[in-house]
C-alpha cells in the first residue's frame, strides 16, 4: 500500500487550459454519439421493414450521418480529447504555442464539419463517407471534410511539437510512453489522411465545381482505401493505448513491457498502410498478384496483436498471482471486476477476440467473395469499432473526464457503467450477431429494406433484420446510459481529484533500446512499403485509365 | 531484444500459423487460379450500348472455350439487364458485366459471384452452377435511391 503521502507525489493534474481543450474535443464526440447512435437505430427500424422515415428523410442521408459522425467525427475527436490529454499528463503542460496550434485544429475541424452536416441535412451529399464517385456530392461536402482532415493535422502538430521538446530536453532517453504512442497514430494518421487529402482536393473538389468533367473513378477509391483502412488502426490504437499503458495500473499492476508496447506500435505503423487493396478485392483493373501482395501485408498486423495479447494477459496474470490467485486460473478472481474502469474495457478486448477472426476472413483475398459488401461486414465493423474501440473509449472517459472537470466518478455511476456495458454486449450480440448470419446468406450493407421483389431469399433475411432493429434498439438505451454518466461527470458528480492512471513498467523489463525511437529507420521503412505496395498498380491505374466519369446524383 | 520464454512461444506458434494460412491461400489463388474478379479489360462506359458482347445482354451458349456459357449483363441505375438468367445446372458459365452509369455491386446471393463493376471496366467470373435453385442478383455497393430495388434472378434448371 502506498501513503497518502506518496499518492499525492504520484498524482499528476492535466494543466487547467489544457483539460479545457481536451474538454472541447470530448463534448462534440459526445454529441457525435447522441445524433449518430438516433441516425443508426432509424436505420435498423426502417431495415427492420415494420418503419419508414417520416418527412422525406431518405435512408441513405440517415446512413450518411451514421457513417460521418460515429465513424469520423465521435472517434477522431474523442482521440483527440485523449492525446492531448495524454501528452501534457506524461510529457507536461503544452506550451501556449502547442495549446494554440490545438485550438486552431479544433475549430478548423469543428466548421468543416458543421459545413459537411448542413449539406447531409439539405440531402446534397448522400454518398456516405466513402464518397462513392461518380456519385457527386455539394463541393460544400468535400471542402467540410478536407477541412476537418487539415484540421486534424493542425491539432496533431500540437502534440507533436510536445514530443519533440520534451525529446530535446532528455537527449538519450526514451520519452514517456503514452506521448510515443500518441505520435506514433498520429504519424500513421498523417501518412494515411495524405490519400484522401489528394483524392479530395485534386479530384473530388474540381470535379464537383465543374472545373474538371470527368473524374478517375478506380484512382479515387484506391486513394480512399490508402487511407480507409489505416483510419480503423487509427480508431484501435488510442485503444491500445488503453490497455498497455492505463489498464495496469487501474488494476494495480506494472507495464509487462515498455519495449514490447514500443515496438507493436511501429509495427502497427509498417502494417497498416500498404493494406488498402483488401478492400477492393472485387474491383477491377487491379491485378491479382497486387491484390495477394496487400493480403499478406494486411495479416501482418496478426504480429502486433499477437504482442498485445500476450503483454496484456501477462500483466493481469502477474497482478492476479500476487493478490494471491493460485492454480491455472485461480488469478483471474483477483482482477477488480467491479471496476469499471477495468470491465468495460476488458468487454472490449473480448470483443476483439471474434472481431479480429473475421476481420482475417475479410481481408483473406478470394474468400472476401462471399462476404464482399454483405451485411456481415457491418457486423464486423461493429464488433471491432463500436466494441472494442468504443467501450475501451467509454472506459476511459469514466476517469478521464472526471480528472479534466475535477470531479469523482461516484459507486453509483460506476455501477451504472457497468450495466451500460452489459447493456452494450447484449444489444451487440444480437445485432452484430444478426449481421454476421445473414451477411453469410448474401443480404447486403448499406442498403435499405427491400423484398426484392418478393425472392424467397430475402423473406427469409427479414426475421435477422428485425433482430438487428431489436439490437439496435436496446444499443440506443446503451447510448442514453453513457450520456447520463458522462454528462453527470461534467456537471454535477461530487467534486474531488480523480487520477489518470500511467502505468509503471515491470521492474523486470528490460532497458528500453533507443533504435525504437528512431523515426529516421521506421518512417523510411513505412514509406517504402508504400512505395512497394501501391507504387506499380497506381501507375497502371492512372496509365490505363478507360475514359473518366462524370458526376451523378442519383438520391 | 528479450523476450520472455512463453511469449517466444506463443509468438512461434501465431507466426507459424499465419505463414500456414497464407501459404494455403496463396497456393489456392496461383495453383488453382482461385482468384477474386480482377479483370483488366476496359470499355467507354458512354457507349456500353454500342460495344460487344453488351450490345446484346443476355445469356449466350459458346463453343471452343473453358466455358459452356456466358452471361452478359449490364448494370445501370436501378437495373439489371437482362432481368432474368437462366442455365442449365452443371454449366460453367462466365458472368461478363459493366455499368453504363456509376459503381454498382454484383451478385448473386448464396453464391461466391460477387464483383465490383466499376464504369470503364468490364468484371467476370467464371463458375460451375452447381444447385438447382433461383439465386437472387442484387446491387450491394450503394449506387442511389433505387440502391434496393435493383435486381435480377439467376436460375439455374433441371
Amino acid at each position: 500500500m502506498t501513503t497518502i503521502k506518496e499518492r499525492a507525489q504520484d498524482f499528476v493534474q492535466v494543466d487547467k487550459r489544457d483539460a479545457k481543450l481536451a474538454l472541447a474535443h470530448i463534448y462534440v464526440a459526445f454529441i457525435a454519439l447522441l445524433l449518430g447512435g438516433l441516425a443508426g437505430l432509424l436505420q435498423t427500424l426502417v431495415r427492420s421493414g415494420q418503419f419508414t422515415l417520416p418527412w422525406g428523410i431518405g435512408y441513405y442521408q440517415v446512413l450518411t450521418v451514421h457513417g460521418v459522425l460515429l465513424g469520423l467525427i465521435l472517434t477522431t475527436y474523442f482521440i483527440f480529447g485523449f492525446q492531448i490529454a495524454a501528452v501534457s499528463r506524461t510529457s507536461g503542460t503544452l506550451t501556449n504555442k502547442q495549446r494554440t496550434l490545438g485550438w486552431i485544429g479544433f475549430w478548423t475541424m469543428t466548421i468543416g464539419t458543421t459545413a459537411a452536416a448542413i449539406m447531409v441535412l439539405l440531402n446534397e451529399a448522400s454518398v456516405l463517407y466513402t464518397f462513392y464517385a461518380p456519385l457527386q456530392a455539394h463541393w460544400i461536402f468535400y471542402v467540410g471534410l478536407a477541412l476537418v482532415v487539415v484540421g486534424s493535422w493542425i491539432g496533431g502538430a500540437g502534440q507533436i511539437g510536445k514530443y519533440i521538446e520534451w525529446r530535446k530536453a532528455n537527449p538519450g532517453q526514451p520519452s514517456p510512453l503514452l506521448t510515443f504512442m500518441v505520435v506514433v497514430n498520429l504519424a500513421m494518421w498523417i501518412v494515411c489522411s495524405l490519400g484522401v487529402a489528394v483524392e479530395v482536393v485534386f479530384q473530388l473538389i474540381p470535379w464537383s465545381l465543374g472545373w474538371v468533367d470527368t473524374v478517375n473513378v478506380l484512382l479515387s477509391r484506391t486513394l480512399f482505401w490508402y487511407f480507409g483502412h489505416p483510419l480503423v488502426y487509427f480508431w484501435l490504437l488510442p485503444a491500445y493505448m488503453v490497455w498497455y499503458v492505463v489498464i495496469p495500473k487501474v488494476i494495480g499492476g506494472k507495464i509487462f513491457s515498455d519495449s514490447l508496447a514500443r515496438l507493436s506500435f511501429m509495427l502497427f505503423l509498417l502494417f497498416s498502410i500498404p493494406v488498402g487493396f483488401h478492400h477492393q478485392l472485387t474491383e477491377p483493373g487491379i491485378s491479382s498478384f497486387w491484390k495477394f501482395l496487400q493480403v499478406v501485408l494486411t495479416l501482418m498486423v496478426v504480429i502486433p496483436s499477437l504482442l498485445t495479447a500476450f503483454s496484456l494477459f501477462a500483466s493481469f496474470e502477474i497482478r492476479g498471482r500476487a493478490l494471491g490467485g493460485k492454480g491455472l486460473f485461480g488469478w483471474v478472481k483477483q482482477l477488480p471486476w467491479k471496476d469499471a474502469r477495468f470491465l468495460v474495457p476488458f468487454i472490449g478486448m473480448v470483443a476483439f477476440i471474434p472481431g479480429g477472426a473475421g476481420g482475417i476472413i475479410n481481408a483473406s483475398h478470394q474468400m472476401n467473395q462471399l462476404i464482399h459488401n454483405t451485411i456481415w461486414v457491418t457486423g464486423h465493423f461493429h464488433l471491432t469499432v463500436a466494441t472494442t474501440v468504443v467501450l475501451t473509449f467509454f472506459g476511459a472517459a469514466y476517469w478521464l473526464i472526471p480528472h479534466l472537470t475535477g470531479r469523482v466518478l461516484t459507486k453509483q455511476m460506476n455501477r451504472l457503467a457497468i450495466i451500460q456495458a452489459i447493456v452494450w454486449t447484449v444489444g451487440m450480440a444480437i445485432m452484430s450477431g444478426s449481421m454476421h448470419i445473414i451477411g453469410l446468406f448474401g443480404a447486403p450493407r448499406r442498403s435499405d429494406f427491400s423484398t426484392y421483389g418478393g425472392s424467397e431469399q430475402a423473406a427469409s433475411w427479414i426475421p435477422y433484420q428485425i433482430a438487428q432493429a431489436v439490437g439496435g434498439t436496446i444499443l440506443f438505451i446503451g447510448i442514453i446510459l453513457v450520456l447520463y454518466i458522462v454528462a453527470n461527470l461534467i456537471w454535477f458528480a461530487p467534486k474531488g481529484q480523480t487520477e489518470f492512471p500511467v502505468g509503471e513498467v515491470s521492474e523486470n523489463a528490460e532497458k528500453t533500446p533507443m533504435a525504437l525511437e528512431n523515426w529516421k529507420i521506421w518512417l523510411t521503412i513505412c514509406i517504402a512499403l508504400i512505395l512497394f505496395a501501391y507504387s506499380v498498380p497506381v501507375i497502371e491505374i492512372i496509365r490505363d485509365a478507360p475514359p473518366g466519369s462524370k458526376g451523378y446524383k442519383l438520391w | 531484444m528479450h523476450m520472455h520464454k512463453y511469449e517466444k512461444w506463443w509468438l512461434t506458434f501465431g507466426v507459424g500459423s499465419l505463414v500456414l494460412f497464407l501459404v494455403i491461400v496463396g497456393f489456392s489463388a496461383f495453383h488453382y487460379g482461385s482468384h477474386p474478379p480482377s479483370d483488366k479489360v476496359y470499355i467507354d462506359p458512354e457507349r456500353v450500348d454500342e460495344i460487344a458482347p453488351f450490345n446484346n445482354p443476355g445469356v449466350h451458349k459458346v463453343e471452343g472455350k473453358d466455358w459452356d456459357y456466358e452471361a452478359v449483363i449490364v448494370a445501370s441505375a436501378f437495373y439489371y439487364n437482362p432481368p432474368e438468367i437462366e442455365v442449365p445446372v452443371g454449366s460453367k458459365v462466365k458472368f461478363i458485366v459493366t455499368t453504363k452509369d456509376v459503381v454498382h455491386g454484383f451478385q448473386a446471393a448464396g453464391t461466391n459471384i460477387n464483383m465490383i463493376v466499376e464504369p470503364g471496366y468490364v468484371s467476370s467470373y467464371v463458375t460451375t452452377v452447381d444447385k438447382v435453385g433461383e439465386y437472387l442478383i442484387l446491387c450491394n455497393e450503394y449506387c442511389g435511391i433505387g440502391h434496393s430495388s435493383m435486381m435480377s434472378m439467376l436460375k439455374v434448371v433441371e
